[in-house]
């Protein structure tokens, strides 16, 4: 009960000081603004890069192409130096005959075309499709595939995809520098709001003092003042967050440039963003102001 | 019974000076003390040191059973319960009524609405300010003022009673007022009051207990003491 008390009334005087304090609390309010919605674009930029990333991922595969006169024993070899091989998470094989049969359902035209060679004079190889645990080190693994005995032509995605990942993960991290070095801005302009309004109370505080209000109450106003700051400074980038992430998911049909590259769904992704925020909005505050408090009230 | 126990305390500003040599004093519970002095005798120090403003450089203070030099600054708040401390310059809050700065003492250290004005409305009828109560202080005299703060300083029930040359500012009549409510206090409430004051005819009036204190030295301590120039 006693502790409801104090609450409320922390919670009354951080409303009232933000308001007897509005430029600078305003200002306070609008540097948090702008580093949330900085801090919203990166969230849900990383969190797509790392889906893009992901599904990328998924679809990569090491296809291992034989020798055209690999022998029943020879793909036996091939398969059990396979299972020696590290970083492989699991391969599936395909005879020349399956192959074939494959191509010429997906076209006419290579239906006709085989249709004429016989079983020996086939250009088609026997393949193995193969996963790996680790996509970063598919050029290992590709390479130690390549020296296994019969094995004629390996292949995997490189490339294109390598270079998209690396770009992605290089505007990520640029991202992130950026939003750090505003987070500390924005701690330091709260610092100063809240080192304000304690030296607009100083007379308030020394009374609370000497008649024997303890440390805690007097410092909860003042942390409850930041928090709210951060509350206030992330209403506006919500909004951004939810609306700005609807209107861009729509416009882009759900995935950029390709279909390779899709986004992320906007239900729940933007209400968990969301969270994020606020959550973030109130730290910030909650840092800057413990700061001050233990800076400017040597109590 | 001791209220307060002061051993062998000393005390030693940064800059250098010393303010209190090697005192030793026993204050019984509810006892008038004046503690009279010069400028630099160390009467305010001494007070300050009761509230834990400052810290002994020496020596132990023990008041109502809390070891005051020991006490951590987060504790301190444990020992300004149990006291009330009046100042030369009332420190009231400006912006709150004559109620509101007595009730603010309950406030902040968490007392219940109902409880609370019960209390500040008998502080307020002790010091005789009852017809007052929604006035702010700039509407006061200083005298008014004073006993808003000494309402303030008594609506907690504190066992002692601090007030650090609480007429200073006030002609010799309201002084004397001030003077009549804190004797009531004392007598009513059984509350220890400890005063410095250099005001001549106030402690001479009073008849009490008197400290004298010189250049930090404990000169002596009487009952029913005068205030005499030769000791200071």
């Amino acid at each position: 009960m006693k502790l409801f008390r104090m609450l409320g009334r922390s919670i009354r005087d951080s409303f009232k000081s933000v308001i007897r304090n509005f430029s600078l609390s305003l200002a306070s309010i609008s540097c948090i603004t702008i580093t949330l919605i900085i801090v919203a674009i990166a969230i849900m930029a990383s969190f797509n890069v790392q889906n893009f990333t992901k599904e990328i991922e998924k679809d990569l595969t090491i296809v291992v192409f034989l020798d055209t006169d690999a022998t029943e024993e020879d793909i036996e070899e091939v398969k059990s130096a396979l299972d020696k091989t590290s970083n492989i998470d699991k391969y599936d094989f395909q005879s020349k005959q399956e192959v074939k049969e494959q191509m010429q359902k997906e076209s006419e035209v290579f239906n006709t075309v085989l249709e004429g060679w016989n079983e020996d004079e086939s250009p088609l190889k026997d393949t193995f499709q193969v996963k790996v645990k680790n996509v970063e080190k598919i050029a290992r693994t590709a390479d130690n595939i390549k020296k296994i005995d019969k094995v004629s032509v390996v292949r995997y995605g490189e490339g294109m995809v390598d270079k998209l990942i690396s770009a992605f993960s290089s505007v990520e991290k640029v991202t992130y520098g950026v939003v750090i070095a505003l987070v500390i801005v924005t701690v330091f302009l709260i610092i100063n709001t809240i080192k304000l309004t304690i030296s607009a109370r100083k007379r308030e505080i020394s009374i609370m003092r000497l008649v024997g209000a303890s440390n805690f109450t007097i410092k909860t106003p003042f942390i409850i003042e930041g928090m709210i700051l951060g509350l206030l400074g992330s209403v506006i980038p919500v909004i951004f967050t939810t609306y700005g992430y609807l209107a861009f998911y729509k416009h882009f049909d759900g995935y950029l440039f390709s279909e390779l590259i899709q986004l992320i769904k906007p239900e729940p992704f933007i209400y968990s963003t969301s969270i994020i925020v606020i959550i973030i909005g109130i730290l910030v505050g909650m840092v800057g102001s413990a700061s001050a408090v233990r800076k400017y009230l040597k109590i | 019974m001791d209220l307060i126990r002061i051993k062998n305390v000393e005390k030693k500003y940064r800059n250098g000076v010393t303010a209190i040599y090697d005192l030793n004093l026993a204050i019984k519970k509810g006892s008038f003390v004046f503690v009279i002095g010069g400028s630099g005798s160390g009467k305010s120090t001494l007070i300050k040191m009761l509230y834990r403003e400052e810290k002994p450089t020496k020596g132990q203070i023990i008041v109502g059973g809390l070891d005051v030099a020991k006490l951590r600054n987060k504790k301190v708040y444990k020992l300004r319960r149990k006291l009330g401390i009046v100042f030369q310059d009332y420190r009231l809050l400006p912006k709150l009524t004559v109620y509101e700065n007595v009730a603010f003492a309950m406030e902040v250290i968490g007392a219940k609405k109902d409880i609370t004005r019960i209390k500040v409305l008998k502080a307020l009828e002790e010091v005789g300010l009852k017809n007052k109560v929604h006035n702010y202080p700039d509407q006061l005299s200083g005298g008014e003022q004073q006993r808003v703060a000494i309402a303030r300083a008594i609506v907690n029930d504190p066992k002692l009673l601090l007030c650090d040359e609480p007429t200073g500012n006030l002609d010799p009549e309201r002084s004397m007022e001030i003077m009549k409510v804190l004797e009531d206090i004392n007598k009513s409430r059984g509350t220890t009051i400890i005063m410095a004051t250099h005001d001549k005819d106030i402690v001479n009036k009073m008849k009490k207990q008197v400290i004298t204190l010189k250049d930090g030295h404990l000169v002596n301590f009487k009952q029913k003491g005068t205030y005499d120039n030769e000791a200071v």
